[in-house]
């Protein structure tokens, strides 16, 4: 047959295409995938006919019917008449605000501790590892509730606030904060803040482009903060200061006016930072001690002071172990903030699969929205690090 | 591959189908126990003590069919469910019933694949405000915080009521209803909304129960009750009447004490209930002496509410709105003949 028919041929030609490898590998990669396909098709077909059989609504039209309930924190215009939809938008954009304080945070935290570990100084060293060896293995639901039972429960009520010069006060409701409110001409301070940016990021380049060519170094962190701050300070003060503040007032039972930050979402944040910061300093403490110790050796025989030597020789070799490792840290952050459940704090958990869920019984479809978007969030978060990790693997190599 | 794996959704898809038509009373027969989800702990209405033993008015429900189908009113696996879990432990097929004062609302009843089987409480929404804070009606709660349970009507009646009379709120919610007390305890809000009769047992479990004052206003119906999956008509029934046992033993002067003595000398409408008479056993498809079973084991509907929420109790709740409907109240129930 076909084999017969190909030796009489000679050796030159192609086999059968069923005999080819390559034709194989990928007929059944496809008879892979469709199998599985028809798997997840018969389990979804089965679910959504079985949960028709005991009369359980599904499909998604409950996103666009009322809600009808209030929520702790909005970041967007939100009351009770607002859509299911909208509750969905509420809880996402509070899962991303304590996500990303919790991440400048605890990078800035965990940075510090790190490094603190490399102290000639007995103390501050001491203090990096009792601080890791403390938080990190505390459970973090045990820490988010110490920091909202016992230490923010432990804060004054209303009446008797802790009052910093009539602007901010702090008590068991939460820290108020006095409110800029812009007047006519606010727009030219943001237009000098944009400007800042800019000038701040050309003026970089322009230093370290001087100091390849000449050598010689201009004191690029004092400048920029000039320019950074500087200019917009600068342009207040010609439009003769366009803000006035909204402060605090207690009116009635609680304060009003001004802006709310509320224990909640405190209690969570300082639990999620500090845990996290643990993490991250043992990434940087990993990172710092990959770097061989003959590295700072020369950098110490050219004379650079211990200061410099970590700013400018270790740290940059040590962040391409560092990043990867943040990257997964972020990430179980990011996770770890559905134990806002626990306190209240109105995050994508407690909102949508908390009440929205409860209110309508719409689990699958909420669970698998849910599902959707921490996936999505950690894969921009993934895809941002790998970015930037292959900039400071580049950046090793030069 | 393929065939194992059509092999593996078709063992799935089997195992769902199956589950949903059960019959839960043959299930529960078979087991010897009755699985019942109940609150996490709520004076009055279902509480462990220090041995672990449950006792309150949802508790009485479980009880009142365990002792109706199993002829034994301890026979009861008491599963402990907060607000947002109840629901779908319900679906799922984790426990039985719920007995876990749950107010019977349009939708519940008709998208959760859900079905009340009668009311054993009729409560009302209100709210519990601190002493010192000097407030007489909620109409003047503009601005307050407010502590919630999650995933309750309350939650919704709240936003209704604040928004009717054009005042301002903070919503604060917690998972629990010990928590929700925490919170309200501890300051972070002014104001605990919650039914009538969990304010009560709130109330006792404050640290100075005196310094909280529950305002006069009921914002809202709440009828709670038992809830079964729908789809199950006999387990249905069987729920149904046994409930409707307790109201019909009160209403016929029937209760634990006097059951034996009116076996023999009771009433036809009295021993009909006792099972003497009639074979309403038989067409539940339990034992002829089920109503028997629970007025003796578990009581009347009137012993059961003095007992865990009224004279009896801490709580001292009045009968109301609870009482016969012939002296004033909504308890009614349905002929069992």
């Amino acid at each position: 047959m076909t084999n017969a028919s190909s030796s009489t041929k000679g050796q030159g030609s192609a086999p059968a295409f069923y005999n080819n490898p390559h034709i194989r590998a990928v007929f059944y990669q496809i008879l892979l995938v469709a199998a599985l396909g028809y798997f997840l098709l018969t389990i979804i077909g089965n679910t959504l006919a079985n949960m028709e059989a005991r009369g359980i609504k599904t499909g998604f039209d409950f996103l666009t019917t009322t809600a009808g309930f209030d929520i702790l924190m909005s970041l967007i215009p939100y009351d009770a008449s607002y859509t299911y939809l909208d509750t969905f938008y509420v809880g996402l954009l509070n899962t991303v605000l304590v996500s990303a304080i919790g991440i400048v945070l605890a990078t800035i935290v965990g940075f510090i501790m790190g490094v603190a570990y490399f102290s000639p100084n007995w103390l501050i060293r001491k203090a990096s590892v009792v601080y890791v060896e403390t938080f990190r293995n505390i459970p973090l639901l045990l820490q988010v509730f110490f920091w909202y039972f016992a230490v923010l429960a432990a804060l004054p009520n209303a009446r008797n606030s802790l009052n910093l010069g009539d602007a901010f006060f702090l008590n068991i409701r939460g820290l108020y904060l006095p409110k800029p409110l812009e007047e006519p001409g606010a727009m030219v301070v943001y237009v000098a803040m944009a400007v800042a940016v800019v000038g701040t990021w050309f003026f970089v380049r322009y230093a370290k482009k001087k100091q390849d060519l000449e050598g010689t170094q201009l004191p690029t962190f004092r400048i920029s903060l000039a320019i950074l701050l500087g200019l917009p300070i600068l342009a207040t003060l010609v439009m003769g200061v366009p803000f006035h503040l909204e402060y605090p007032e207690l009116k009635g039972f609680n304060f009003r006016g001004g802006i709310t930050i509320i224990p909640e979402l405190m209690a969570l944040a300082i639990a999620l930072t500090i845990y996290t910061g643990a993490f991250i300093a043992e990434a940087v403490r990993a990172g710092i001690q990959s770097v061989p110790k003959g590295q700072t050796e020369a950098a110490r025989s050219i004379g650079l002071k211990d200061s410099k030597i970590m700013k400018l020789i270790i740290v940059p070799q040590a962040m391409r172990v560092i990043v990867p490792l943040l990257n997964s840290e972020y990430q179980s952050l990011v996770k770890n903030s559905t134990l806002a459940t626990a306190i209240g704090y109105p995050d994508l958990f407690t909102v949508f699969v908390g009440t929205s869920l409860n209110q309508t019984g719409q689990a699958i479809e909420i669970v698998f929205m849910t599902i959707a978007v921490y996936f999505a969030v950690n894969m921009t978060i993934s895809f941002c690090m790998n970015w930037f990790n292959r900039r400071v693997a580049l950046v090793e190599r030069k | 591959m393929l065939k194992k794996l059509t092999t593996a959704a078709a063992v799935l898809s089997m195992g769902i189908a199956a589950s949903a038509q059960a019959g839960t009373l043959d299930d529960v027969k078979e087991r010897g126990m009755l699985s019942c989800g109940v609150s996490t702990g709520l004076a009055g209405f279902s509480q462990k003590d220090e041995k672990g033993n449950w006792s309150g008015m949802d508790v009485d429900v479980c009880k009142a069919v365990a002792a109706a189908v199993l002829g034994d009113a301890n026979k009861v696996q008491y599963k402990p469910l907060t607000a947002k879990e109840r629901f779908t432990a319900l679906q799922s097929g984790e426990v039985d019933m719920l007995s876990r004062n749950t107010t019977w609302t349009l939708t519940r009843d008709a998208s959760l694949g859900l079905n009340f089987a009668g009311v054993n409480y009729y409560d009302g929404q209100g709210f519990m405000v601190s002493k010192n804070l000097g407030v007489k009606s909620a109409l003047e709660l503009d601005g307050a915080a407010v502590c919630i349970h999650a995933g309750t009507t309350t939650e919704l009646n709240l936003a209704d009521y604040f928004r009717a009379n054009g005042m301002k709120y903070t919503a604060i919610t917690f998972d629990t209803s010990d928590q929700t007390r925490a919170g309200f305890e501890s300051g972070r809000c002014d104001v605990l909304t919650s039914d009538q009769s969990q304010l009560y047992a709130i109330r006792i479990g404050l640290k100075n129960p005196s310094n909280a004052v529950v305002l006069p206003e009921v914002i809202s119906k709440e009828p709670l009750g038992p809830v079964v999956r729908q789809g199950d008509d006999a387990w249905f029934n069987v729920v149904k009447w046994s409930l409707t046992a307790m109201i019909e033993a009160e209403y016929l002067g029937l209760d634990s004490s006097n059951a034996d003595k009116m076996v023999k000398t009771g009433s036809p409408e009295q021993q009909r209930l006792l099972g003497v008479e009639g074979d309403s056993g038989e067409k539940l498809g339990i034992g002829q002496k089920w109503a028997y079973n629970i007025v003796k084991q578990v009581g009347s509907y009137g012993e059961s509410f003095e007992r865990n929420v009224g004279k009896g109790s801490p709580l001292q709740i009045s009968r109301g709105q609870n009482a016969q409907w012939n002296k004033g109240g909504l308890m009614y129930s349905n002929p069992i003949r």
